[in-house]
């Protein structure tokens, strides 16, 4: 399967990315955002980081580079393509995804585990993926996710929410909402599902020894669903 | 021609910059403050000298740019 990341100037989780998708059997390439095209793919993956340092918002910079029209149209055509953090910020910034993504409500930096439920698994993303629960890694000042009521409707009708800030039992409350979400949305996909963007780092979690497995389990469930 | 524009977060947005800025001014004793809303003003000089144009095309930016249409207004406030 092949993959490929898209480097921003103020990606930071990009090499991340990379080890995390070889570690789990994808061929992946590395594509610099001034580049026009993207290499055959089979997922295409925006990292996380600090594009632009953030200027304008976070990801409006990022969303307008060359290499951004490519993965637009590899969206439309129906390829996966997935955000994390800053590449979630992009996502909504190309409209490829509804809503926005605002300043954490009690404007922290939030740097730390949280475990998010999944919420729809009728997707290339978590079809047969075993677990309900998954513990990940939050680092973000703007993941406070934000849309309008009918928005909201939309969202919920077509059943875009992917994953929602729990407990570790799964249990989604107020309480365990790190940033001040609406609903407590840590990741929502495109109508047609097969574009995801989410704050939580799974490429964070692919090490017993360094942090945990939970970003395992996601990464060889989609590549078995890529096959 | 030099353009001006202010982007405001819209009325339902939750604004926690403007809130902690509100509670400093109180701390700082200015205490009829209402509400502090924080936003973001441009200064765009343009090679186009004709106002209605230039505002056009400015208005185009700020659609496709500038602002965030999902939570922001935007406001052209003059043309020199």
């Amino acid at each position: 399967m092949k993959s490929a990341v898209i480097t921003f100037p103020g990606s930071n989780c990009d090499r991340d990315m990379d080890v995390a998708l070889k570690k789990f059997g994808f061929n992946n390439k590395m594509v610099w955002h001034q580049d026009v095209e993207l290499p055959k793919s089979d997922l295409v993956v925006l990292p996380g980081g600090f594009s632009y340092g953030d200027y304008l918002r976070c990801g409006s910079m990022a969303s307008k580079s060359k290499i951004m029209q490519s993965v637009i149209n590899f969206a439309n055509s129906g390829g996966m393509v997935m955000g994390i953090c800053n590449g979630f910020q992009i996502l909504v910034e190309t409209g490829l995804v509804p809503g926005v993504l605002l300043r954490n409500k009690y404007l922290e930096f939030i740097c730390r585990n949280v475990f998010v439920k999944i919420n729809n698994k009728n997707n290339g993303y978590f079809k047969n993926i075993i677990n309900d629960v998954l513990e990940l890694h939050i680092a973000h000042n703007e993941g406070n996710y934000f849309c309008t009521n009918d928005q909201l409707k939309e969202i919920e009708d077509n059943a875009q929410v992917a994953i929602n800030y729990c407990d570790p039992e799964g249990k989604i409350e107020e309480t365990f909402n790190p940033n001040g979400s609406i609903k407590n949305i840590a990741g929502i996909f495109n109508k047609e599902k097969n574009v995801l963007g989410m704050m939580p780092h799974p490429e964070r979690m692919i090490d017993p020894y360094l942090s945990g497995e939970d970003g395992s389990y996601f990464f060889k469930n989609l590549i078995n669903n890529l096959k | 021609m030099k353009i001006s524009v202010i982007i405001t977060l819209k009325k339902d947005v939750l604004d926690p910059q403007g809130k902690v800025i509100h509670q400093a001014l109180d701390g700082m004793g200015f205490n009829d403050v209402n509400e502090v809303r924080q936003g973001k003003y441009f200064e765009i000089d343009t090679k186009e000298t004709d106002p209605q144009k230039a505002k056009n095309k400015v208005e185009e930016m700020c659609k496709k740019l500038l602002a965030n249409l999902v939570i922001e207004n935007y406001k052209i406030i003059d043309a020199q």
